[in-house]
């Protein structure tokens, strides 16, 4: 009875992989119409050898990386700000999460021209207004003015799942340590810190699995340069496919990320068995 | 030396006072029960020994010394929490070792005093487990060896018993009395059920709304109750309150006779009543027994089987030495 849904689910996710491998192999270029015949590894290999594809590689890890850093740490600090009672704490919650709902086309464009043009920014204008060269962030600082909008859009998921767990923690334990002798730190440390281990490792792999996908953030802001300096691989391969009508070698770079992408999901998968074991 | 002593102590959560002014003397190496309902505040008044809740007004004493303002770290209590606040991630050792780490002890002096309360609570083959491993009574030995190795002024228990089940219950309660008679150390212990407090207590305190009722013995509060309140709260099955014309007679507001002492015959007796229901215990059975002498059925307790049948007509004759009188204030007449 489970094979409709079976063939569906396989349909909808082989297709257009195999379809992907087998554009992979041939020499498919929009502006060459000169048929397209088979041509072994060899979009592998000149995509491999691109040194763009270096720059791609360690952008991507950088990003990610990045993110992931600012994102759990704030994270981690905005939920403990949140957890304790504070006036009008209902408006404050949902403020902070609120940045998760906007598009990332727009907040990406509204960081762009609103924040971080040197111009008409307002960083660009306090810069100015104290007597300092205004920072061209897109020029620059490209990978970190980039890192610094994806990490404020995704900390508010973060902190509401980090916020979420916080408030599983039993006090009795809290209260415990502290007639242990445990001080402020070492609650921290022995107490809340193992208690989060588990939606640390939730959100480390939630957000994985998303910032290796970024591309809206670097489309609208940077255009994946200045030269590669903001390109990841996302949009080294949107680049090939679709600026340079090169399928074939599209094809390969997005065989080489789904590899990529696994190798990163069974790491996280057996840190994350580890984790939920306990 | 654990002497603890409450001066004028009181606790209000906003405008709510729960606990007016109060004074209380525990002396050291004693085994001393709070008890009363829920919402009474014993609880509170615990961890305001414990200094977990700041007192609103008044003093705590500790061996002669203002302890209000110290933390509780630094008072030299030790509690066991109802949920026993085991350190989930951490193996049984590390749980037992974690004040004595706190507390900074070298690392051989931890292994030691571990080992020794993981022998003397048979925990020794659980040291390396989790306490997601344990069942509910090894968890509650671990919360008490994580209490023992810290070698404290005075043991706090908040309501260690109330997770376990009945015959764990009674095991456990054996195991923290034995505990207390070797270690002599004093022990404050909250608790609802009035039969932990009887058993294990050398001083009780029965509090209701923040207010002590009654201090003293087990037997103290037993057979001379100063009140309504703790003359229905002591004793299990309760004891039998009565008001009204039954009461005028002995000139009283109401008097309170316990079911033990009252005799149920087919013969004639004080009261005429019919039999309702009769809870069978083996050793005991109760009757509850409606008659006219009270609106509220009258609990009997009788030795063994008697074979009365539900509808059956008895008399009962209530032991008059045993009678407690009270007055229309509900306090105890003399």
């Amino acid at each position: 009875m489970i094979s409709p849904s079976v063939i569906l689910l396989l349909g909808w996710m082989i297709i257009p992989l195999s379809l992907t491998i087998y554009f992979s192999f041939l020499r498919y270029n929009l502006i060459t119409p000169t048929g397209n015949p088979f041509v072994g590894w060899e979009n592998y290999y000149w995509f491999l050898t691109d040194p763009s594809f270096k720059a791609a590689m360690i952008n991507t890890l950088v990003m990610v990386g990045g993110i992931l850093l600012i994102t759990v740490i704030g994270g981690i600090g905005f939920a403990l700000l949140l957890d304790r009672p504070m006036w009008g704490q209902g408006i404050i919650r949902i403020m902070v999460i609120a940045p998760f709902f906007v598009m990332p086309t727009v907040s990406a464009l509204v960081w762009k021209n609103m924040f971080m043009n040197p111009v008409n920014g307002i960083f660009g204008r306090i810069a100015t207004g104290l007597g300092f060269e205004p920072i061209d962030f897109m020029g620059q600082i490209p990978l970190l003015s980039i890192v610094l909008i994806v990490s404020w859009m995704w900390l508010p998921f973060a902190t509401l799942i980090l916020f979420t767990a916080m408030q599983s923690l039993d006090q009795e334990q809290l209260e415990a340590a502290e007639m242990d002798g445990a001080g402020w730190t070492s609650r921290f440390i022995f107490i809340v810190l193992p208690h989060l281990a588990r939606a640390i490792t939730v959100v480390i792999l939630i957000q994985t699995i998303f910032l290796l996908s970024i591309f809206a953030e670097i489309l609208v802001t940077t255009n994946g340069g200045p030269g590669t300096a903001s390109t990841n691989l996302t949009y080294l391969i949107y680049v090939s496919s679709l600026l340079q009508f090169d399928v074939g070698m599209g094809s390969a770079g997005g065989v080489i990320a789904i590899i990529l992408a696994n190798i990163v999901a069974i790491f996280l998968m057996r840190m994350i068995g580890k984790n939920l074991d306990a | 030396m654990g002497q603890i002593q409450l001066n004028q102590v009181s606790k209000s959560f906003g405008s709510v006072e729960v606990i007016p002014p109060l004074d209380l003397t525990i002396e050291d190496g004693e085994f001393v029960v709070f008890v009363g309902p829920s919402g009474c505040g014993k609880s509170t008044l615990l961890r305001l020994i414990a200094g977990l809740e700041d007192v609103t007004d008044g003093h705590v004493m500790i061996d002669g010394d203002d302890a209000t303002d110290i933390v509780p770290a630094k008072r030299g209590l030790a509690m066991v929490f109802q949920s026993y606040a085991l350190y989930p991630h951490m193996s049984v050792r590390k749980n037992i070792a974690f004040p004595l780490r706190m507390a900074g002890l070298d690392k051989s002096e931890q292994d030691r005093r571990v080992t020794e309360a993981a022998r003397v609570l048979n925990l020794t083959d659980y040291l390396e487990r989790r306490p997601g491993q344990l069942s509910g009574g090894q968890r509650q030995r671990v919360a008490i060896g994580r209490a023992i190795v810290r070698e404290p002024e005075a043991f706090l228990f908040d309501e260690p018993l109330s997770n376990l089940d009945a015959a764990l219950r009674v095991g456990m309660r054996l195991e923290i009395s034995e505990l207390h008679k070797r270690l002599a150390t004093t022990m404050i212990y909250v608790t609802h059920d009035q039969v932990e407090a009887m058993t294990m207590a050398d001083k009780i305190v029965v509090l209701q709304a923040g207010v002590i009722e009654q201090v003293g013995s087990p037997l103290e509060l037993y057979q001379r109750p100063r009140n309504t309140f703790v003359a229905g709260f002591i004793g299990s099955p309760k004891m039998n309150l009565i008001g009204g014309s039954e009461a005028a007679k002995h000139d009283a507001a109401t008097i309170g006779i316990r079911p033990e002492h009252i005799e149920i015959s087919e013969g004639p007796g004080a009261w005429e009543g019919t039999v309702g229901v009769s809870e069978h215990l083996g050793s005991d059975t109760f009757f509850h027994v409606q008659t006219a002498a009270s609106s509220e059925p009258i609990t009997v307790r009788a030795q063994g089987e008697l074979g009365l049948r539900y509808g059956q007509k008895v008399y009962l004759s209530p032991s008059m030495e045993h009678l407690h009188r009270f007055d229309s204030k509900g306090l105890r007449i003399e």
